[in-house]
């Protein structure tokens, strides 16, 4: 019983290297009305101090459940078995008042969604501070502890933390939210934090400030960390371990650089070409996994993986493949503690041939991405042109008389055109513009400033006739599909409804019907299902069915695409690339990162002269009189130049442009 | 937008943060305004309110009709005279600004029996309060806490048994409400071998005896109808609350608080509950307007003279005054718990811009 002394003590006795927390055999189900759902199924793992664990899964594999059962937050009905020891003591079935004294002081969790993780009605500053307090067991004073929280705050890098420290979480930003909450994490100087996808809900700039935060509080800490995520990409740097999950189990485990480049499991590898790569420098097909993970409830024996996998055979539906050494030691099936070596769950692993496969050739890519010819740019016709695009909403104040007080530029003069068969994508941060400029152009209406023309016709002086004609050639794809479609209509209805409205015939809409979920890689009986039942990726696909429904000479696409970019130019766009995590361990650990710091400016004020000059990274650089420019003159957007002479495809709005190359 | 704040340098890196004061909390003095202006859009609210009332009673009620009626009638000078005394020729408003001018003043006017109406007013003011007051109190505590408790404890037997409570009260009508209570109580009584509970009047008449009998009196004969009620308002309440703390229940800022180290119980209270308090901020001016109207019952039922049965009577003798006073007091117990919702709901939730 020493041991549980131990951990219930006060902290401060790190130090030895030992597991910090070792899952055995770990199983968790809910009662559900189709059955138990197995959620985790015979889990093990352990971290050592100061180690970083990757755990990283599809949506569904069960990476946050085996979280809360270690912290012990899992809800009454979940049923647990097996064993979570944290320095050697047994966790599962301890009271909620011994496992509070643990959680937060030397087990801390940061979760998924930063924006709702923070109580709306305390100040941040007070909720850090309550981390503090309800460890110090009165030894720590009130004053002591809200000093203390604005340190915290500070050391995670919210700007003017005493000041910041009495906002409410509402008046934070995401990214904000989230160092906040890692700032509540290191609080108490844990022996482990379990970061629950930390930067999965946030856009792609602040999720490289959030691992960026991680990262120093590992250092400051000197914590273990269990590192959640989805995408393999994000805990490659970071990470010392990973574990890869599906349904409920650990498929394959092992050192993280060996993982990567010696992948094991189809499933792993599935995963690894799925993530886009800016680091290639070419155009690479992503390699999507088809097909969706097995129901959790009544696993078929054999491989879980099974229906998706491009290797299955039949031995593969005899039993369930156990997670074996695969790096040599200990072959054939011996168990493995999940502390050291490369294991995976495959009975073909052998044949995986190591280095070998890629996703590619293993999953078969369709190469159809194909895009349009730089050079016949000029000949093919323009779909859509935006000339000095302007949106702007005013700023009212007071309920009775409202009256004006600021202008958010929205949108601020952005030009583009769009030829045919091209794609172009418009990226950026969240809030910075993009929807905006979408629902400008698709309102077909006059704007407040600029010019649109669509298919060479300019929208501001169209008769409503025209426009609905128009209409039917411009269709939009949503960014939230479930916002989107609607909840009582059946599938086929959902689709079916732009070509009624148009006037197709009843014969014409249950052909186009077929054709389009096939097109999109849904199955016909698929037709008569509601939105609800289909995953968030299959919901996409419904809205993409339906847009092509009319079959549009212009299509938008509400969300942002992960595109390659050989030599960006603006530093904006070199900084946006460079945030964006590559799943590759010996780049990641070595790759200059660009961090932005801070938040997009307030659209209400924008800064003068160049916009991005608040957080340029370039804009530091400069000696003072460059910078000056910077702060008087708005670049134009030019050509860019490519060893001096301009491109017709390729332009830059920044007066110090030059090819930075990321990676 | 002054006050953008560029602190040049931050951790090593050059950071400017042009959103760091973008939304300043809401100054003190801005929520004294919001409430401020609040409160005189109620004085004139309460004004228009019992205008309408007075005009209603003035134009329906005909209070010589009583005497008319009288056998033998009473002389035509006497009735001309009470005509002239009771302003009935003048024009509505006249009438309704010369009582209110009086208002002002604190003279209610009389009634038409010639009775100062101030006089009764404070008394029946006292009567009606002590119920209000107590009874809104123990409904929102109890039902606040049944509500949270039924969340808490979730298709449990508990929570069950609340929400048949409630659904129980809700659909029964306050009146009936207060004649089964009596009717329990009188089983009661009879097991106990003693009146313990009394169900008419707010006090026994011509009691005799020191102070602590009296209050004691007092509270026998106020534990009825002060059940009758609570009964509905913790019925509402804990129905609203259950539902507003099964949202909080699964909400993540639950899970940071127990992450952070607060039992599941303290998070509950000190993180859950407090946010789930705030849409009842809005919901109590709500039902205190149903209290009023459940009020005027629960009097007539156990025979308390408060302004509720004062109401009646005033309908009855069709007494346009009394009608007029009981709307005012009406309306402004209801502005100003409305109002009172307003300042609760700015001092529970600090994200309402004002
Ligand atoms: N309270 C619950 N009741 C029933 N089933 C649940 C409950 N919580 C989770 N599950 C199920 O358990 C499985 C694992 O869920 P979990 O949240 O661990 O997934 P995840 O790997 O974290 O996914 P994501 O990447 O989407 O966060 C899912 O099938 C989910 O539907
Ligand atoms: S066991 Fe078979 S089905 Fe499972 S991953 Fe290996 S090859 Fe694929
Ligand atoms: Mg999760």
């Amino acid at each position: 019983m020493r041991r549980t002394e131990d951990v219930l003590a006060p902290a401060g006795s790190t130090g030895d290297r030992g597991p910090v927390l070792e899952v055995d055999g770990l199983e968790v189900s809910f009662p559900s009305e189709q059955g138990r759902v197995q959620a985790v199924r015979d889990l093990s793992y352990e971290v050592r101090a100061g180690e970083v664990l990757g755990i990283v899964g599809e949506s569904g594999s069960g990476k946050s459940v085996s979280s809360l059962a270690v912290m012990g937050l899992l809800p009454e009905q979940a049923k647990i078995t097996g064993s979570i020891r944290f320095r050697g003591t047994e966790l599962l079935g301890k009271p909620d008042t011994e496992l509070s004294r643990i959680r937060g002081r030397r087990i801390a969790m940061i979760f998924q969604d930063p924006l709702s993780a923070l109580t709306p009605v305390y100040t941040v500053g007070h909720q850090v501070a309550e981390a503090l307090l309800v460890h110090g067991g009165g030894r720590v004073s009130k004053r002591a502890a809200d000093r203390r929280a604005v340190e915290l705050l500070d050391l995670v890098g919210i700007p003017n933390a005493a000041a910041r420290a009495r906002s409410y979480p509402h008046e934070f930003s995401g990214g904000m939210r989230q160092r906040a909450v890692i700032a509540i994490a290191i609080a108490n100087d844990p022996d482990l934090i379990i970061a629950d996808e930390p930067s999965t809900a946030l856009d792609v700039t602040v999720q490289a400030q959030v691992m960026e935060v991680l990262a120093k509080a590992k250092e400051v800490t000197g914590a273990a960390i269990v590192m959640i995520t989805h995408d393999l990409g994000v805990v490659a740097g970071i990470a010392d371990r990973v574990m890869v999950t599906y349904a409920g189990r650990a498929v394959e485990t092992g050192d993280v650089d060996e993982l990567y480049t010696r992948p094991r499991m189809p499933y792993t590898i599935g995963l690894l070409g799925s993530v886009p790569r800016v680091d290639t420098g070419q155009r690479q097909p992503l390699v999507p996994i088809e097909g969706q993970p097995p129901s959790m409830v009544d696993l078929p024996p054999g491989c879980p993986f099974a229906p998706r996998c491009p290797m299955e055979i039949d031995a593969c539906h005899d039993a369930e493949p156990a997670l074996a050494r695969v790096d040599g030691a200990g072959v054939d099936g011996a168990g493995v503690d999940g502390a050291t070596g490369h294991a995976a769950a495959c009975i073909r692993s052998s044949e995986i041939v190591a280095a070998g496969t890629s996703a590619a050739e293993l999953f078969g890519a369709s190469s159809a991405h194909h895009t349009a010819d730089p050079d016949s740019r000029d000949r093919r016709p323009e779909m859509l042109r935006a000339d000095g695009l302007v949106k702007r909403y005013p700023v009212t104040k007071g309920a009775v008389i409202r009256r004006r007080v600021g202008t958010v530029h929205a949108v601020d003069g952005i030009s583009f055109d769009i030829r045919s068969g091209e794609t172009l994508g418009l990226v950026g941060e969240s809030g910075c513009g993009k929807t905006t400029t979408l629902m400008q152009i698709l309102e077909l209406g006059a704007p407040m400033g600029g010019r649109v023309e669509v298919l060479g016709r300019d929208i501001a002086g169209l008769s409503r006739g025209e426009r609905k004609a128009l209409r039917r050639d411009l269709q939009v794809v949503f960014q939230d599909p479930m916002a989107s479609l609607d909840p009582r209509l059946p599938v086929s209805a959902t689709i079916a409804e732009p070509m009624a409205a148009h006037g197709c015939s009843a014969e014409h809409i249950r052909r186009r019907t077929a054709e389009l979920l096939d097109l999109v890689g849904l199955r016909p009986e698929h037709a008569s299902r509601y939105p609800a039942q289909f995953s968030g990726g299959q919901r996409q696909r419904i809205g993409i069915a339906r847009a092509l429904a009319l079959e549009p000479q212009l299509l938008v696409l509400d969300e942002p695409v992960d595109d390659v970019f050989s030599g960006p130019q603006h530093p904006y766009t070199q900084a946006l690339l460079s945030a964006v995590p590559v799943p590759d361990p010996a780049v990641e650990r070595t790759r200059e990162r660009i961090i932005l710091s801070g938040d997009m400016p307030s659209p209400a004020d924008p800064p003068s002269g160049c916009r991005f000059r608040t957080r340029c990274q370039l804009f530091t650089s400069l000696p003072a009189d460059r910078r000056q420019r910077c702060i008087d003159e708005e670049p134009p957007r030019e050509a860019a130049r490519v060893d001096g002479t301009p491109r017709a495809d390729h332009e830059v709005a920044c007066h110090y442009a030059r090819v930075h190359q990321v990676l | 937008m002054q006050g953008v704040r560029r602190d040049e340098y931050h951790d090593g890196h050059a950071a400017f943060e042009e959103c760091a004061d973008r939304l300043p909390p809401p100054k003190g003095r801005d929520v004294t305004g919001f409430l401020l202006r609040r409160l005189i859009n109620y004085v004139a609210l309460c004004l228009i309110a019992t205008f309408f009332a007075y005009s209603a009673a003035a134009l329906t009620f005909n209070p010589l009709a009583r005497y008319q009626m009288r056998n033998p009638p009473p002389p035509p000078e006497v009735i001309e005279n009470l005509r002239q005394e009771l302003r009935l020729d003048e024009p509505i408003p006249l009438r309704f600004l010369h009582w209110g001018a009086g208002v002002l003043q604190g003279d209610f006017g009389e009634t038409i029996t010639g009775q100062p109406i101030t006089m009764e007013l404070w008394s029946r003011v006292g009567v009606s309060l002590r119920l209000l007051l107590i009874g809104t109190t123990l409904g929102i505590v109890l039902g606040v806490a049944l509500g949270a408790l039924g969340a808490i404890r979730q298709y449990r037997p508990s929570d069950y048994a609340g929400t048949l409570f409630s659904f129980v009260v809700l659909s029964t009508p306050v009146f009936l409400l207060g004649i089964l209570l009596q009717f329990a109580a009188i089983k009661f009584n009879d097991a106990a071998g003693t009146t313990v509970l009394y169900f008419t009047g707010e006090t026994t008449a011509g009691f005799q005896g020191g102070f602590g009998a009296a209050l004691l009196d007092r509270l026998q004969h106020l534990i009825l109808p002060t059940i009758a009620i609570a009964f509905t308002q913790i019925a509402l309440y804990s129905r609203y609350q259950r539902s507003a703390m099964l949202d909080v229940l699964g909400s993540d800022f639950l899970r940071t608080a127990q992450a952070k180290g607060l039992t599941r119980t303290r998070a509950l209270f000190k993180h859950g509950l407090r946010t789930a308090l705030i849409p009842m901020a809005t919901l109590f001016a709500f039902g205190f307007g149903l209290l009023i109207t459940g009020s005027v019952f629960v009097e007539e039922v156990f025979a308390w003279y408060g302004m509720g049965e004062w109401f009646v009577r005033g309908v009855q003798v069709e007494d346009v005054n009394i009608v007029a006073t009981v709307t005012l007091f009406v309306a402004v117990l209801i502005l100003f718990s409305g109002w009172l919702s307003d300042v609760l709901y700015a001092a529970l939730d600090p994200r309402i811009r004002l």
